[in-house]
């Protein structure tokens, strides 16, 4: 099951490592975060220059049809750079989820925008209550005549603050938690009556508590069929699986040959870390639940591209497989650089947080081994 | 689970108790009182406990203690840490205070150790360098005896709350040829001195907990010295037993333990696919906590008949730590989606932190508890120590 890469697909991830290696090493990505914005918009635009926002698109809505995989391979150089930009939140979530179940005019209207990079979406699903239950929906959108009305509180809205555009779900009918009756609509982010409150992420990022009081939405925003929001977001959740176990992945990698590194180079009593017996098989064990993590993400990624059936259920073994595996590797990371793992100036502790968030989005390895388990 | 406990020992527990109930200052309970408490505000509850003569459980009465017994000091360990009390600063009460009365000089015991138990001083700990982690007897720093002062240079780290502090307690090496154990000694530096400069290390979490203390050419008079020159390992030690005797953290875990069920009853539906492991990671947890404290209770009644505790507080350090961090990080989890969120320190009203006020320190304490397996002696080197001191291998 290697993934032999095309020529193409070298070919982005070449550029992409080398324009991150230039622009985007810890210290740069140190002073993105600390903008009063959170990101940087030039980086966002030289990522768009390489044509990573169109790079998962088909053809046929104009993208560069690099599918999946196109996906994966930017979000492992993502992972490894802990880059922040809202690639997976803009083109992984929002594009797909309007590649997916928007109609032939939302594609032609809102596709080219985000392969250009020229607008940024966020996703808005959670509540308060609702854990990481997509039927979990009380915000309401009454239909009145060619428009929508939305009302309630969406939860820890990751990019929000940064987004032109969000897609928000709210119920169109049923009663609370019913799995019919959910509906996603696009809303533009300075709509009147709708606010947010923002606040920072545990690794960095920006997210808003987002409040709706009878937010105005034309008809033609609705994003699919109405009702039918729940499953359109279940496959969304595949793909943002892959893309975030991909993420997770490549900082894995960059967790796995900084703590080797450091065993080699870091002296205690006398000798290096690393002859310590104890640490060089705590290592190994870091070494396998990489390799296994690689191999996991790369046959749930050829799943989705090949659209095999039970590609949700892999989805949720792979949350919960990378998910426990890249939790270990962060954790015995920082012990193995001890209290230089807690520092914040090193890098180490940046990618425990990156994983502890990772682990958070779209279900922690807990809800995916019990969704497994019962599907 | 309790010791069984004499009719007076019960009376003395529930002295204790009412005593906290009555006297614990309401300012000290915000959300995470390690970190959003000033200097005043956490001597406040050490006042209290000095002017009531409880300051230092550990100490004989001759020098300040309340000369209680074994099952006394672990009585009050128990209701304090079981109320969520802020623990007196242990640099100064539980660290310094010992060596000082164990093994220094009559000047420097009537100098130290009043200002030690009224708090008047508050004092960090120079142990640990760059580049040293758990081995303590790599000390770099030096110390060169001039006239009737010594000359220190070095660089201590990972110093907890040195921002606050008054005193230094420092293994300097004040030999250079001898065997790495051989040439330490133990200094007490004024933090007033030239040539003293604290910079603050910001960690994961984003507090602001432990500093770099730079020494540069600091005289420090040699009537500081702590026992003999080049004795200074001898008296480490001692002081790290006493460290680690206090690190099953029992009250604490079972605390969070208590607000971790609180959280998943409130916030988990029974139908959330994750309900079922949620409960049984927690069971495995408290079962844990459960065999822990039975451990410690096991020998502190031990320990009162006179029997020596051996390696039990590694045993105490590696479990309590390893307890700890698991319940932080199912917290953690168990916030869900606000998991996500983070607050921002120097922590202020004007941030805005979403989801329930219960849940607003989880990612801190998840993340900080990481440093637990880390510092004190890593858990690697706490089972090298019973593989040693117990098995014998």
């Amino acid at each position: 099951m290697d993934i032999q890469l095309t020529e193409e697909q070298e070919l982005l991830r070449g550029s992409l490592q080398r324009l991150l290696r230039d622009q985007y090493d810890f210290d740069a990505r140190r002073k993105i975060v600390a903008t009063d914005e959170g990101f940087s918009r030039k980086h966002w635009n030289a990522f768009a220059e390489l044509g990573l926002c169109a790079a998962p698109f088909q053809e046929s809505s104009g993208g560069l049809g690099g599918g999946p995989l196109a996906t994966m391979i930017v979000m492992q150089e993502f992972g490894r750079n802990l880059v922040v930009e809202p690639f997976f939140e803009t083109v992984v979530l929002a594009g797909g989820l309007i590649e997916d179940a928007g109609t032939p005019a939302q594609c032609e209207a809102y596709l080219p925008p985000i392969m250009g990079g020229e607008s940024i979406w966020a996703l808005a699903w959670a509540e308060a209550r609702s854990r990481y239950d997509f039927s979990n929906v009380d915000t309401t959108a009454r239909r009145q005549g060619e428009s929508y009305v939305l009302s309630g509180t969406k939860a820890a809205v990751i990019g929000a603050p940064w987004a032109d555009k969000l897609i928000v779900s709210a119920r169109t009918s049923g009663g609370p938690r019913d799995r019919s009756g959910v509906s996603l609509f696009v809303v533009d982010r300075h709509s009147p009556n709708l606010h947010l409150q923002g606040f920072r992420t545990i690794d960095g990022r920006r997210a808003a508590e987002m409040t709706l009081m009878n937010v105005q939405v034309l008809a033609e925003q609705l994003l699919g069929a109405e009702g039918e929001g729940v499953a359109v977001l279940e496959a969304c959740r595949d793909r943002a699986i892959a893309a975030l176990c991909a993420e997770a992945v490549g900082a894995m990698t960059e967790l796995n040959s900084s703590t080797l590194e450091y065993s080699r180079t870091r002296k205690q009593f006398g000798v290096a870390l690393g002859t310590f017996q104890v640490l060089q098989h705590r290592m190994v064990d870091m070494f396998i639940a990489l390799e296994e993590a690689i191999s996991f993400t790369h046959h749930l990624n050829l799943s989705l591209a090949a659209r095999e059936p039970h590609g949700s259920k892999l989805a949720s073994g792979a949350k919960t497989k990378v998910g426990y595996a890249a939790r270990f590797i962060a954790e015995q990371a920082v012990q193995l650089h001890g209290g230089m793992g807690m520092s914040d100036e090193l890098n180490v502790g940046h990618y425990f947080k990156r994983i502890a968030s990772i682990n958070t989005q779209y279900g922690d390895p807990t809800y995916h081994l019990m969704r497994y388990a019962q599907a | 689970m309790e010791l069984s406990l004499s009719k007076e020992d019960a009376a003395f527990r529930d002295e204790v108790r009412t005593f906290i109930a009555e006297n614990y200052p309401p300012e000290m309970r915000v959300p995470n009182p390690e970190t959003d408490l000033t200097k005043e505000q956490m001597l406040l509850w050490h006042r209290i406990l000095h002017r009531r003569g409880w300051i230092a459980p550990l100490w004989p009465k001759e020098y300040g203690g309340p000369g209680w017994s074994i099952t006394q000091r672990f009585v009050f360990e128990q209701e304090t840490s079981r109320a969520g009390t802020l623990p007196p600063l242990a640099f100064s009460v539980t660290m310094v205070g010992p060596v000082i009365y164990t093994f220094g000089n009559d000047a420097q015991k009537r100098k130290f150790l009043p200002r030690i138990l009224s708090g008047e001083d508050w004092w960090c700990q120079g142990y640990s360098e760059p580049g040293s982690g758990s081995d303590l007897a790599s000390v770099r720093t030096k110390a060169l005896r001039d006239g009737d002062h010594y000359i220190v240079n070095g660089h201590k780290t990972w110093t907890t709350l040195a921002q606050h502090a008054d005193w230094i307690f420092c293994l300097v090496r004040t030999d250079p040829a001898a065997k790495p154990q051989a040439g330490i000694s133990f200094l007490l530096i004024d933090m007033k001195s030239p040539g003293v400069t604290v910079r603050p290390i910001i960690t994961i979490d984003g507090a602001h907990e432990v500093n770099d203390v730079f020494l540069e050419d600091v005289r420090v008079p040699a009537e500081n010295l702590i026992g003999e020159e080049n004795k200074g390992w001898t008296y480490a030690k001692f002081l790290l037993g006493n460290e680690r005797t206090s690190m099953a953290g029992i009250g604490r875990s079972t605390r969070y333990l208590d607000r971790l069920k609180r959280i998943v009853k409130s916030d988990i539906p029974e139908d959330d696919p994750s309900f079922g492991e949620f409960t049984r990671d927690i069971a495995r947890v408290e079962l844990d906590l459960i065999a822990l404290e039975a451990t410690e209770l096991r020998v502190v009644a031990q320990m009162a008949r006179g029997i020596d505790p051996g390696a039990a507080a590694s045993l105490f350090k590696i479990r309590g730590t390893e307890i700890f961090q698991r319940i932080t990080e199912l917290t953690h989890q168990a916030n869900g989606n606000y998991g996500l969120a983070i607050r921002e320190h120097p922590v202020s009203a004007n941030h805005f932190m979403p989801g329930p006020d219960y849940g607003h320190t989880a990612s801190e304490k998840y993340l900080n508890s990481r440093k637990l397996s880390i510092y004190g002696g890593s858990n690697e080197i706490q089972r090298n120590i019973i593989a040693k001191a117990v098995l014998g291998l």
